[in-house]
């Protein structure tokens, strides 16, 4: 740990008492009075540099974490009940997960969409199932966010282009688009365009969000998928944030200043089952990106510095075997995301093995996150193991392997992070480390050398297989059909062609910055396969070498 | 070894390919978002004993016969194993439309390789497995 002068505890107090608190009472169930956060005089503290303990002074005490359930299924207008369910039973944002089809820019009556329309999220054709997916829901109030990346420029102009169709400026939107397009050719594979190709992307989503949507998180650059590929938890962090240190040059390149931009990009960690090292994780994340940002890039603004992240728990590690033990796993990897100091978290459902979840399991989820928030008492604390011999070891440990991977990518990309991670997509570095540790996994369970409850040792009760789960049907296909047929042929047609031609011209041209293009083609009904065929056109299409 | 339609989730398909590869067996993966005529195809040329399909999007009643009934129109008569998130009232349609094994989460390494190797060798009616 960093060698600290002044008394710290005097400096956080200072931060402190200026924080609005929530109205609550921090005391143990019993009336000990809780100090917000334990450690010595000079010890470090949650908001000051690097951040190790939490990004701000107060912590949960003055907001808890945001309970922002993922959801999405079917039609839009599936999903949009969907979403008043959950913000009825509590969560209070919202996160939206597209299917298959949209995710990779193919409209759902597109011959590869047959059979999988609607069935792993919501399909989302043009600005009408936007405008169906938001309907009734005050987007200004809640903060939004949307799990989509080769397409993400488009879906946030369509989330835009319905907002504002409904008198809610773009300024006033808040919320995050995922669009980490480095961490696609890596791990969750909804590429489209060639990696280079698909940064620039990035890049006028960074710069028009910048300029215009100053509550909007222009990436959420994710570890989350890293993770569930088959990666260990330090290859989670530091390929995570290695193309967050490529994200960065990619907005310097672009002649944004890093104090203009840093500050709202944020990011997505795995709460997996190894419950100590993912806190630990979480800790040296934020001291790694405090460092690097003020260090190598020069920021001076410590919202630059401070790493904020959003947590879902680990889907890779519930079962389909025994499933209402996945309640308990989904739990405990929730409590190491808050004792973690998330800011923002989603819990999965039991039936996460099997299918999409039953609105029960979502509510189960959501509760699990509650009773934590609300009768566990560990929000009262910041950073509450912060001092435990065993997690500042495992912090530094954690912290220091990273460091030898940057180094590695440092050097294939000749001092650019940047071009480091492009040449390691390129020469597979992400991907084979990710399948020998997923790999390494597999062979130890195999062995017996890890035990997973249900599946390899503790398997009475499979048998018992009595869940109901959640069943998408061709159906739910049929009807997305007929409201994109009914689009095609309610649109003029002109429109459609003359947005579409002008955002060719303007994709061509690597200077202009096609956010505005896309909002013109998007509110013309301009489907997202057209746009997407239209931008493949010119950026090319990336072909993925097979590797095992 | 295939990934047929959207699904890009390859954690799954990559291991069942080093785990057979590993046991012996000479193994091809396809690479993600394969259509039905592209396995099928690939099955042929590689003249394998046995396509495996991953299969986790939900679309395997859509795509699984598909493929099926492509290796039938090129005249070959190649078992199907399929491997991922199957419901469990799915595993006897799929072996009416001619799938010869369905594997479902938790299968080890030694089940992998047994399921394989009796795909292999049900098809062959008794003949011996030959493993290259």
């Amino acid at each position: 740990m960093e060698k600290i002068l002044a008394n710290n505890r005097k400096i956080w107090e200072k931060a402190f008492v200026a924080s609005r608190l929530r109205d609550a009472d921090f005391s143990t169930m019993s009336g000990i009075a809780l100090q917000p956060v334990y450690g010595e005089e000079n010890s470090e503290y949650p908001g000051q540099f690097p951040y190790t303990r939490g990004p701000h002074a107060s912590m949960y005490r003055s907001k808890l974490w945001t309970m922002r359930m993922f959801a999405g299924f079917g039609t839009a207008v599936d999903t949009n009940h969907r979403f008043k369910e959950i913000i009825r039973a509590g969560g209070d944002g919202l996160s939206t997960a597209f299917d298959m089809p949209t995710l990779l820019g193919l409209d759902s009556n597109d011959p590869m969409s047959e059979g999988e329309v609607g069935r792993c999220g919501v399909a989302v054709d043009s600005l009408a199932d936007m405008e169906d997916l938001y309907s009734d829901l005050d987007v200004s109030a809640l903060t939004t966010s949307m799990t989509i990346n080769s397409p993400a420029a488009v879906i946030l102009a369509m989330f835009v282009a319905q907002a504002e169709k409904r008198g809610i400026h773009r300024s006033e939107l808040g919320g995050t688009l995922q669009n980490d397009i480095l961490k696609e050719y890596q791990a969750q594979k909804e590429f489209v365009f060639p990696p280079r190709q698909a940064m620039r992307l990035v890049r006028d989503t960074i710069a028009f969000t910048n300029a215009q949507m100053p509550k909007w998180n222009s990436i959420s650059i994710s570890g989350y998928h890293i993770r569930e590929a088959g990666s260990t938890a330090v290859e989670e962090l530091a390929f995570t944030l290695a193309n967050g240190f490529a994200y960065i040059e990619l907005g310097l390149q672009a002649g944004l200043k890093i104090d203009e931009f840093a500050p709202r990009l944020s990011f997505f960690f795995n709460a997996h089952i190894d419950f100590f090292e993912e806190i630990a994780k979480y800790r040296a994340a934020r001291r790694i990106w405090a460092r690097w940002m003020r260090d190598r890039y020069g920021a001076h603004d410590e919202r630059s510095m401070k790493l904020r992240f959003h947590t879902q728990t680990a889907g890779v590690s519930l079962t389909a075997q025994q499933p209402e033990n996945n309640i308990v796993r989904t739990a405990i990897e929730a409590l190491a995301g808050v004792l973690g100091g998330t800011q923002s978290l989603h819990t999965n459902s039991m039936d996460e093995a099997l299918a999409l979840p039953t609105e029960k399991a979502v509510r189960i989820a959501l509760r699990t996150q509650q009773i934590i928030a609300h009768e566990t008492n560990v929000a009262h604390v910041a950073d509450p193991l912060g001092g435990s011999w065993y997690v500042e070891a495992l912090t530094d440990e954690i912290e220091r392997q990273a460091e030898v991977i940057f180094a590695e990518i440092n050097e294939m990309g000749s001092g650019s992070m940047l071009d480091g991670v492009i040449k390691g997509i390129e020469d597979n570095y992400f991907q084979g480390r990710i399948a020998d540790s997923a790999y390494k996994l597999e062979v130890e369970f195999g062995k017996g050398k890890r035990i997973v409850v249900g599946v390899n040792q503790f398997l009475e009760g499979n048998e018992d297989d009595s869940i109901d789960t959640l069943e998408i049907t061709s159906a739910d296909e049929e009807r997305q059909l007929k409201r994109l047929d009914h689009v095609l042929r309610s649109r003029n047609q002109a429109q459609v062609d003359e947005a579409l031609a002008k955002l060719g011209r303007e994709a061509a041209d690597p200077t202009v910055n096609l956010m505005p293009s896309l909002i013109d083609a998007v509110s013309t009904y301009a489907t997202l396969g057209e746009i997407m065929s239209r931008l493949v056109g010119v950026f090319g299409r990336h072909v993925e070498v097979p590797s095992i | 070894m295939a990934k047929v339609g959207l699904d890009g989730h390859d954690r799954g398909v990559k291991i069942v390919a080093r785990l057979l590869r590993d046991a012996g067996y000479e193994v091809i993966y396809t690479g993600l978002f394969q259509t039905p005529d592209s396995v099928a195809a690939a099955a042929v040329d590689e003249d394998v004993d046995v396509v495996g399909l991953s299969m986790l999007s939900g679309a395997h009643m859509m795509l699984v016969p598909k493929v099926v009934q492509k290796l039938k129109d090129r005249g070959v008569d190649i078992p199907v194993v399929v491997g991922g998130i199957i419901p469990k009232k799915d595993i006897e349609r799929l072996r009416q439309v001619g799938v010869s094994e369905v594997l479902t989460p938790g299968a080890n390494a030694q089940e992998v390789v047994a399921v394989i190797e009796r795909a292999i060798s049900n098809h062959r009616m008794g003949a011996p497995v030959e493993r290259i």
